[in-house]
Order: structure tokens, then sequence, then C-alpha cells
């Protein structure tokens, strides 16, 4: 379908810069449109906390000029938003809590520079679960996102918002965060593509911290090449992240042409068991057959240790949120309780106050690992599990290019329904944990429904094989027409 | 494992966090959940296994010492409404 007889929400990145370039219509104009439908659309879905409109045309005015005098960067005039948790200047950066809610950053986080320098437009700051602990949209302090393919359920997290976003047409990218699943779980609740890239790929400069040995930035879009495109401006080594790896980044979007034939992958023996829903399994082993019907080979992997992911995970992150939020003391910037009787008094309300009760859980279960008695039990054994958990990967990838899967256990889940118990809402990350374990590139790509709603397949590549995984889901998306799917309401 | 309420009340004092009684009694119930459920690491046969601190085992690069922030003390301080003469204004701490 040529872009000029789709409407302009519901092309892609790839297409609105083929249109920009000639001249089909200006960025002005395609702003406008897609504020408009923000505008109109966001009530329902809360995918926003802050719509940066003003300063939204104004960089797409200069965009139109830039491109009239022929210069102008590889994103010149595209629209994305940022996950509320990448620090923006001179706007609200929340990250979904209150303890930031008047909180305006001084400084642009890494990947909003890069972005913009590319010429990307930004229109706003999404929705996200508090200081991205969560896997529905549920813990943020501005209320849960809905997911648009049935506004009763969860978009999933800790990136609803972006995913909801980009699912219901309102925008065509948006940047997120993943720590243990973050960006890939709710691409596949939504039937966007998210991609998660190799730990120290791309910069954490201004991302707001949450669990420093695991958190990555990425990109929900809603093709591969899109992913790539962006992946390509937001990637390579930064200085002022002291985990930024300094090597070269490739060029993703010309990586993405080549076939599968020979592509060796794996599936993983311990995926297709009692955790993983029926219908889910068979959507997702109907994408695998796709897969080989494109020249990849199967063969079945083993990773021993996948159960204990999440466990592990629970201990890693929390240890490692609670050292990072132990910044939020009220004394500098963000909420601070009135009248302190002293400053112990000032820290507790402060962060009584200030956080949700998810994030204080995770404060105080990574106190616990971390305190005098529990550390060998707990934290040092997690780490001594989590190099377990590394080393399945590596003997894995001495036979196979890729590990595929299922991305989520169940497809979109109703609001409420796992708010009860804090390990059924960790369990969603069953699969997706370990690559953030092991510092792995994964991606997410629409493979299908189950009644109606969305489905995943999980693509893991080893480290700094972005390349091949976002060429193995773009040509599982030149042959297939799942990711082109919209939610009714929002085509 | 379950935790009790003084454990409880403990890591709190320790994450200096003030927990309302209304959500204290939830709070103790959900952490003794999630501490159970990650009871199950004891089981893995880690004898000799080095712990990963870094997912590439990557060591800490360093930078020379120089000073280096761009950013100006004044627009990082309108973030917080007490300020004086470039410091941040709290309860006094001694007497």
């Amino acid at each position: 379908m040529s872009q000029s007889s789709q409407e302009l929400h519901l092309q892609t990145l790839t297409q609105l810069a083929a249109g920009l370039d000639s001249g089909e219509f200006s960025s002005v104009e395609l702003t406008q449109e897609l504020l408009a439908r923000i505008e109109n659309l966001n009530a329902t879905l809360n995918a926003f906390v802050t719509v940066t409109a003003d300063q939204a045309l104004a960089a797409a005015r200069r965009a139109d000029e830039n491109r009239a005098a022929g210069n102008g960067g590889a994103l010149n005039g595209l629209p994305l938003v940022h996950k509320d948790i990448f620090c923006t200047q001179g706007v609200l950066t929340t990250c979904g809590s209150r303890m930031l809610e008047n909180f305006v950053s001084p400084y642009d986080a890494a990947i909003v520079e890069r972005l913009a320098s590319a010429g990307a437009i930004m229109l706003g700051k999404t929705n996200m679960d508090e200081f991205a602990m969560g896997s529905s949209n549920e813990t943020s302090y501005f209320g849960p996102v809905r997911n648009p393919w049935d506004l009763e359920r969860s978009p999933g997290g800790s990136s609803g918002g972006s995913a909801a976003a980009v699912a219901g047409r309102l925008v065509p990218a948006a940047t997120g965060t993943d720590t243990g699943g973050s960006i890939r779980q709710p691409a596949a609740l939504t039937g966007t593509v998210g991609i998660k890239p190799t730990y120290g790929r791309v910069s954490r400069y201004g991302m707001i911290a949450f669990a420093s040995s695991l958190d990555q930035a990425g990109v929900i879009t809603r093709s591969a090449e899109d992913a790539a495109l962006l992946l390509g401006s937001m990637a390579g080594f930064d200085e002022r992240d002291s985990t930024s790896i300094d090597r070269p980044v490739p060029d993703y979007v010309a990586g993405l042409s080549g076939s599968l034939k020979g592509l060796r992958v794996g599936i993983v023996r311990q995926h297709f068991d009692a955790g993983l829903d029926v219908q889910c399994g068979a959507v997702v082993r109907g994408s695998l057959a796709e897969l080989e019907s494109l020249g990849a080979t199967l063969t079945e992997v083993d990773l021993p240790n996948l159960d204990l992911s999440v466990p592990t995970y629970c201990v890693v992150a929390p240890a490692e949120c609670s050292s990072n939020l132990s910044r939020f003391d009220g004394v500098r910037f963000g909420r601070r309780a009135e009248n302190p009787v002293d400053l112990l008094d000032l820290y507790c309300r402060s962060r009584g106050e200030g956080f949700g009760a998810e994030v204080k859980r995770r404060i105080m279960t990574g106190t616990y690992v971390l305190s005098a008695g529990y550390y060998d039990a707990y934290y040092l054994k997690a780490q001594q599990v989590r190099a377990l958990i590394s080393d399945d990967f590596k003997k894995a990838f001495a036979r196979v290019d890729v590990i595929a899967g299922p991305t989520a256990p169940t497809p979109a889940f109703r609001l409420g329904d796992k708010t009860d118990d804090p390990i059924t809402m960790y369990l969603n990350d069953i699969y997706t944990t370990g690559a953030n374990l092991a510092g792995l590139p994964a991606i997410s790509v629409p493979c299908g429904f189950v009644e109606e709603l969305p489905i995943g397949l999980h693509l893991v590549g080893p480290h700094f094989g972005e390349e091949m995984i976002l060429r193995c889901a773009h040509q599982y998306q030149q042959n297939t027409d799942w990711h082109n799917a919209a939610p009714e309401a929002y085509r | 494992m379950s935790l009790d309420k003084d454990q409880v009340q403990h890591i709190a004092m320790l994450a200096r966090l003030k927990l309302d009684e209304d959500e204290f009694d939830e709070t103790v119930e959900k952490l003794s959940r999630i501490v159970d459920f990650v009871d199950q690491l004891s089981q893995a046969a880690t004898e000799n296994v080095v712990p990963m601190a870094h997912p590439l085992n990557a060591a800490q690069r360093l930078r020379p010492d120089r000073v280096t922030d761009a950013i100006e003390r004044d627009q990082i301080q309108r973030n917080s409404d007490f300020v004086a003469g470039g410091l941040y204004l709290v309860p006094k701490v001694l007497d």
C-alpha cells in the first residue's frame, strides 16, 4: 500500500520519512494531525503524562525549514514520544511518581539529545509504572494506562504509556526502558515491536536509574525497520555513562536485508511448559514455522536455570533500586514533606509520601537482601545464579544464532487481575528477564492473536547481535502482516 | 521464610521509609511472599561460581579526575524551594 493512500497516523516512521522527503506533507501538518489525535484519544488511554504541543510545533517548523534548505538529520521531522523516565530539559519528568510530580529536568538525557539532533520531534512524555517498577502500568501515580485493543486490559509495563501510544496510532514511535522486560512485554501485549539492546549499547545518561546493571533504553515502534532507524541514532558510546560500551554502531537499516536461509533458531525446551498459555504457545509455534519457511533451521536448546530468572531478578533489581532510589531524600529535588521535625523525619516522610506501595516494597526487598546477615544468602547468591543464567545463554549461542519463543506467558490481562499478589505480576517477565540478566539484545514482534488480543514473538541474540535480531524480525515482517493490524477504535 | 513486623519495621528504618499504619500489615504480608519466592535461589548449585556484577563482565571505566560538569548550579537548584546562597536548607542536624 503506497504511503499516500494511507492516513498519516497509520504510517510507520519509514513511510512518513518518504512522505516528508517527497513533499506530500510537511512536518507541521504531520505534527498537528498527531497532536489532534492525542487530544481526542488520550483521555481514554491515559498514555501521556505531558504533551509538549508548542515545543513540538516549533521543532516541526524548524524541521521543515531544514528540509527546505537541504539540511536535517536522519530523523528530520519525524515525531516520537519519550517515556517519562528520560530527563527532558525544561519539561516535566515524573517517572510516573508523586515523588517527581513537579520535577522539571535541567538537562536532556543522552538519547533525547541524540534523537533531537537527528531531527526527531518530541510530542510528549508517556505514562509508566512508577520508577519503572511494574509489568502492567498500574503502579503509576498518574493512573493506569489502558490497552487500545481492550480498554479493560493492561497494555503491560513498565513502558505501558509508550506501547499504548504507538499501538493506538497516536504516534508512530516511542522510547522506553527495559530492566526485566519493560519494553518487550508491553510491545507483545499491544501488538507492537519493542527492542532492548545489548547492555551498554545505548547511553543511560539522563535515564532515571532503577537497576543499574539491568536497565537499558530502547524503542517501541510498529515495525522492525523503524526500530532499526531509531536505534541507529540512539546507540553509541557516551563518556557520561560509565557503563557505556565503546564499540562502533553498525548501519542497522542496511543490515535488515538478507535472507534467513541457514539461520539457526533455538527453541527453548523450558519455554513450552505449564506456565505458558496453551493458545499463546500455539500462535508462537506458528511463527516459528514461518521462520522455518523463510529458511531458518529450528533446534532445541536448554536454558536449565530459566526458572530461577525471576527469583534472581527479584533480588538483584530491588537491591540495585534500593541504592538508586536513596537519592530521593527530599533535600535537593523531588517531594519534600512539610514541617519536618528533624532530618530523619524529612527523609522518612518525604519518601513515605512520595513513593507508591510497589516502589516501597522493592526498596525494602532490596534493603533486606543487602542487609547484614542476609547479603550472602540473597544478593551474593543471586549474583552467582546470574552467572549461571548468563552461562546457559552462552552455551546455547554456541549452537544457535538466535533464541526464539514467546515474549509473555499470556495475552493482555485485565486491569486489577494481578495486583493482589506481587509474585503473579513478576511472573509476567518469565521469558524476558533472562536477556536483562545476561545483558543480551532482544526484540518482541507481533506474531498473531488469541481471542483478538496480540501475541509477541521474542527473539534474543548474542551480545551486540542487534543487527541479527532486527533482520530476523524484519524478514518475518516482510512475510507476515500481524504488525499492520490496528485496534478497531484506533484505525 | 516469612518476615515479622519487627523485621519490617527495621527494614523500613534502614530504607528511611515511613509506612502508614494501614499499609503496614499488607507490606509485611507481601514482603514475606517475596522473600519466600526468592528463597528458591538457595537450591541452585553455585559452588565456585564467580558472582556476576556486570552482564558483560566489564571493568569499571575510569576517567581523569577533572571537573567537567556543565550544568549551572542555579539551574539545578530550581528544583528545590529550600535553597539559600547556593546551599540546600534542612532541619538542624547538630545542636
